[in-house]
């Protein structure tokens, strides 16, 4: 992602770090014997490490985040990560909006922790929308500062000043002109502007708001971008590394001698991590089945059948998360009180890119690592702590990301890269094998959401009390309009207590919103239903907030939804979601094979109003991802496990979402210029489960209340209808 | 210990290795192309995918030894020069990728399908790609991107 021509830049992008062999490597390495030890629980070494505060710390100084080249190339400096989701071109719009430059003349370094300013992570969709800001800001300010140096360079006003594509140039004498390049020429600008420059007004906006093509294409159809895996510095090691092989398993012997045989191999221990290296992944592969492991069996008796009984029976503590009136005063006035018991069981991240790391120790005895990570600077503080390192002799570049999902928030890999290399003096590569993945994954947690709800004889919801186990809160926010309510959350994807579930569990993509959104959304299915009316004008009558009216109202008149209550065996289902600051409504029509119980998504329709946009083309990728990657929560995407072993350990058992499963997708961005840009990359993923399950109910009216919607609880949920 | 040749992207090219190394980590390690991904080394997600012969083949499963004396593609062998393939032009222009990963199999995937059946139908673009998985979900600019290299390349031949 580092592309600069500037000599501030060091080193060279993705040039390696100088490597040399601190200690010698064969000391360190075992000697052929058995070494018998007990490793400690995953649990205990491998918990993730998180960084809870999501608020972006803004260095004082624009410099941090810009650097104008002699030459006139703006480099734009962000300790955000690319994984797909499009804002190695997006940032570049803003910083080029306000700048007044070509986008083509914005390069972006990015997740670098010598180069770039401190960043907590690439998450939560934050990085237009907080980050967004903080950089407009800066490119304005670095904009105004220019344009006084060049009025005093000149001998021009600034008033009498004009800036286009780089140029300063006066406005009656066009001869007169100055370029960026000429006045920062390649320092850092010392000058700071009084007081708060002024922004471009969104209407005159010429960068942002058009769909600028995205600028990783060409490296990534050709193989020439590069990812954590790729890179192999001088002298490189491959390890794998022994494994427990269920969580809350003990390792007591591990026997290596048949392993280290092999020629080229080598046995490298580390207080509780056992490798065995090569410079080839495919021979150190052949090596680790050659280990032999005794453990202890995991003493855990959960599996995904009796998770949820567990979670209601150990979820003890209770936070509010919103109230309003008196649910017990309300349901005084209700005709009916309906409750509702909603399921979802534990999802994979599952990047195609499994965690991969490579660290080197330079020259000068810093540690640099390479990580697929969406942390690098919580990642740079864990790496320094776990090889005991101060952070500043710890360098975290992050290359391409293969996609994260929230799961490479969590950097185990790194670690496990930082200390071979450290232990070895040895450049080491870590990329786990897809069994790996599965069983280190931090998974969407598993969830339950308990709902009583007050329907009166008008079809108002008069009451509701909402109760979620396992997800947390973010999306449980009722914004319908019920004058009583009460919305409880116990745990959530973090800060959960121990035992509470059998492996790790973390932030996935829209954490905690894609199960509330399930639960809430199917309730109000269900209100309907009793209510005798139609989903959308149910809905409608209850709602007051005149955002979310006018998402549903616009997705509606694309979609061409009829009003009919369900179920009217058409197969079409309505939901309605708010994820990161932007409102979104989804509507769905869908085929059930009654024999098989199988579901077929034939088209999804998706409105949303996201604030400013930045880049629509961009955007309408993101919704298209989010609805394509929604359908695996909701019909097939679930984690089997028991006694701490995931029995679904690759894509042959757990199954992501095919080519063939591609409905047709129309995507609708609402003109919002009143509202500041919000978060693109979530929402449209969190109404996935509760559209098909109330597209389901239509086309035969059985309700389903676990995800995903596999085809054995489709046909049961039909024999009970 | 064992030479073993074939033509790599156009090039002759031998290699001394176990008869038993794996296609794609020999590709990755020993030859430095890296474009060609693991993703899950079980054959099910195709990030690893080459061209055998015009045909794709999961390099991740692969022993080296079986393309003695073919001719392997690989992503970095698609382009000519500067100059893109069809296939590549269409993913560039579609957006048909979105954290680039699976990509590079894709591309291939896509140009062995299109070396089979040159005018696809959309379905039969769907059932020639259902082995290739995308987690990023950007299936639908995938399959427009190999509909529109076909429709490109037939243009081209007439």
């Amino acid at each position: 992602m580092t592309r600069p021509d500037e000599p501030m830049i060091v080193p060279d992008g993705w040039g390696f770090v100088e490597t040399i062999d601190r200690r010698d490597f064969l000391r360190l390495t075992s000697t052929g014997l058995m070494v018998a030890f007990a490793i400690k629980p995953p649990e205990g070494t491998f918990r993730p490490v998180w960084n809870f505060a999501t608020q972006q710390r803004t260095p004082p100084d624009f410099n941090a985040f810009l650097h104008i080249g002699a030459n006139g190339r703006v480099t734009l400096l962000v300790g955000k990560i690319e994984m797909g989701q499009g804002i190695i071109t997006a940032l570049p719009q803003i910083a080029a909006e306000e700048l007044n430059v070509p986008l083509a003349q914005v390069d972006c370094v990015m997740g670098d922790t010598d180069l770039t300013p401190f960043d907590n992570g690439t998450f939560g969709s934050l990085s237009v929308r907080v980050l967004g800001p903080i950089l407009r800001a800066a490119a304005a300010e670095a904009r105004a500062v220019l344009v006084q140096l060049a009025s005093e360079s000149l001998g021009v006003p600034v008033a009498d000043l004009v800036v286009s594509d780089g140029v300063i140039r006066a406005k009656g004498d066009p001869g007169k002109s100055v370029t960026y390049g000429a006045l920062a020429g390649g320092k850092k600008i010392e000058r700071r502007f009084e007081g708060k420059a002024a922004l471009e007004k969104v209407a005159e906006f010429t960068v942002v708001g058009k769909s600028a093509p995205r600028r990783d294409g060409v490296d990534k159809v050709t193989g020439r971008a590069k990812y954590s895996g790729d890179l192999a510095p001088p002298d490189a090691m491959h390890a794998r590394i022994v494994r427990a092989p269920a969580h809350g398993a003990t390792v007591t012997a591990v026997d290596t001698r048949a392993a280290e045989a092999r020629p080229g191999v080598r046995v490298v221990r580390d207080g509780d991590l056992v490798a065995v290296l090569h410079p080839h992944r495919d021979e150190a592969d052949k090596a680790l089945k050659l280990v032999k492991v005794t453990s202890t069996p995991s003493p855990s008796t959960l599996t995904n059948e009796n998770i949820f009984a567990h979670l209601e029976q150990v979820a003890v503590e209770r936070r509010g998360i919103g109230a309003a009136g008196n649910v017990a005063d309300g349901e005084k006035g209700a005709s009916q009180v309906v409750t509702g018991r909603y399921t979802k069981g534990y999802v994979a991240h599952a990047p195609m890119e499994t965690h991969s790391a490579v660290a080197a120790i330079g020259s000068d005895g810093r540690l640099t690592v390479w990580a697929s990570t969406q942390t690098p600077f919580p990642l740079q503080t864990q790496v320094a702590r776990a090889v005991k390192f101060t952070p500043d002799k710890v360098r975290v570049i992050t290359p391409f990301v293969g996609g994260g999902f929230g799961g490479k928030s969590a950097g185990q890999q790194a670690i496990e890269a930082a200390r071979l290399t450290v232990a070895t003096g040895k450049p080491v590569r870590v990329t786990w094998s897809r069994e790996e993945e599965f069983y280190f994954d931090t998974f969407d947690p598993a969830t339950v959401v308990n709902i009583r709800a007050g329907l009166d004889a008008a079809h108002r919801i008069v009451s509701w009390d909402y109760d979620v186990i396992g997800a947390g809160d973010r999306g449980a926010r009722l914004f319908y309009d019920v004058p009583n309510h009460r919305s409880m959350a116990k745990g959530g994807w973090m800060g959960n207590p121990p035992g509470m579930h059998p492996f790790n569990v973390g932030p996935w993509r829209a954490p905690g919103a894609n199960a509330n959104v399930w639960a809430r959304e199917s309730h109000i299915d269900v209100l309907a239903a009793r209510a005798g009316m139609d989903p959308v004008a149910f809905r409608l009558l209850n709602l007051k907030d005149a955002r979310m009216r006018r998402v549903l109202e616009a997705c509606a008149a694309k979609f061409g939804w009829t009003p009919r209550p369900a179920p009217s065996k058409r197969g079409i289902g309505v939901c309605c979601g708010e994820d990161a600051g932007t409102y979104v409504a989804s509507m769905a029509e869908i085929a059930v094979d009654a024999a098989t119980g199988t579901i077929k998504v034939l088209r999804v329709v998706c409105a949303q109003d996201m604030g400013v946009l930045v880049n629509p083309e961009g955007a309408t990728q993101q919704m298209e991802g989010c609805i394509m990657m929604g359908l695996g929560y909701t019909l097939t995407e679930e984690i089997r496990f028991r006694k701490g072993e995931v029995i679904d350990k690759n894509f042959g058992g757990y199954a992501l979402p095919k080519f063939s499963w591609l409905p047709k997708i129309e995507t609708l961005i609402l003109d919002s210029p009143d509202i500041p840009a919000q978060g693109g990359g979530e929402p449209a993923i969190v109404n996935m489960g509760a559209v098909i399950a109330n597209a389901l109910f239509d086309a035969t009216g059985a309700r389903v209340t676990e995800l995903p919607l596999t085809p054995a609880r489709v046909r049961a949920a039909m024999k009970r209808t | 210990m064992k030479p073993i040749a074939f033509t790599l992207n156009g090039t002759a090219k031998t290699v001394l290795v176990d008869e038993d190394r794996n296609l794609l980590w020999v590709l990755r390690d020993d030859l430095g192309l890296t474009g060609t991904k693991f993703g899950c080394g079980a054959s099910f997600c195709g990030a690893c995918t080459v061209l055998v012969d015009g045909k794709e083949v999961r390099s991740c499963v692969t022993p080296v030894s079986r393309v003695a004396g073919k001719k392997v593609v690989t992503v970095e062998g698609l382009a000519t020069g500067d100059t893109l393939s069809p296939v590549q032009e269409a993913f560039v222009e579609h957006v048909g990728y979105q954290c680039g990963y699976c990509t590079s199999g894709m591309v291939i995937g896509a140009t062995a399908l299109l070396n089979a059946n040159p005018k696809p139908t959309r379905e039969q673009i769907v059932q020639g790609m259902e082995r290739h998985l995308c987690r990023c979900a950007a299936h639908l600019r995938i399959v427009d991107a190999i509909e529109s290299a076909a429709k490109k390349m037939a243009g081209a031949k007439k």
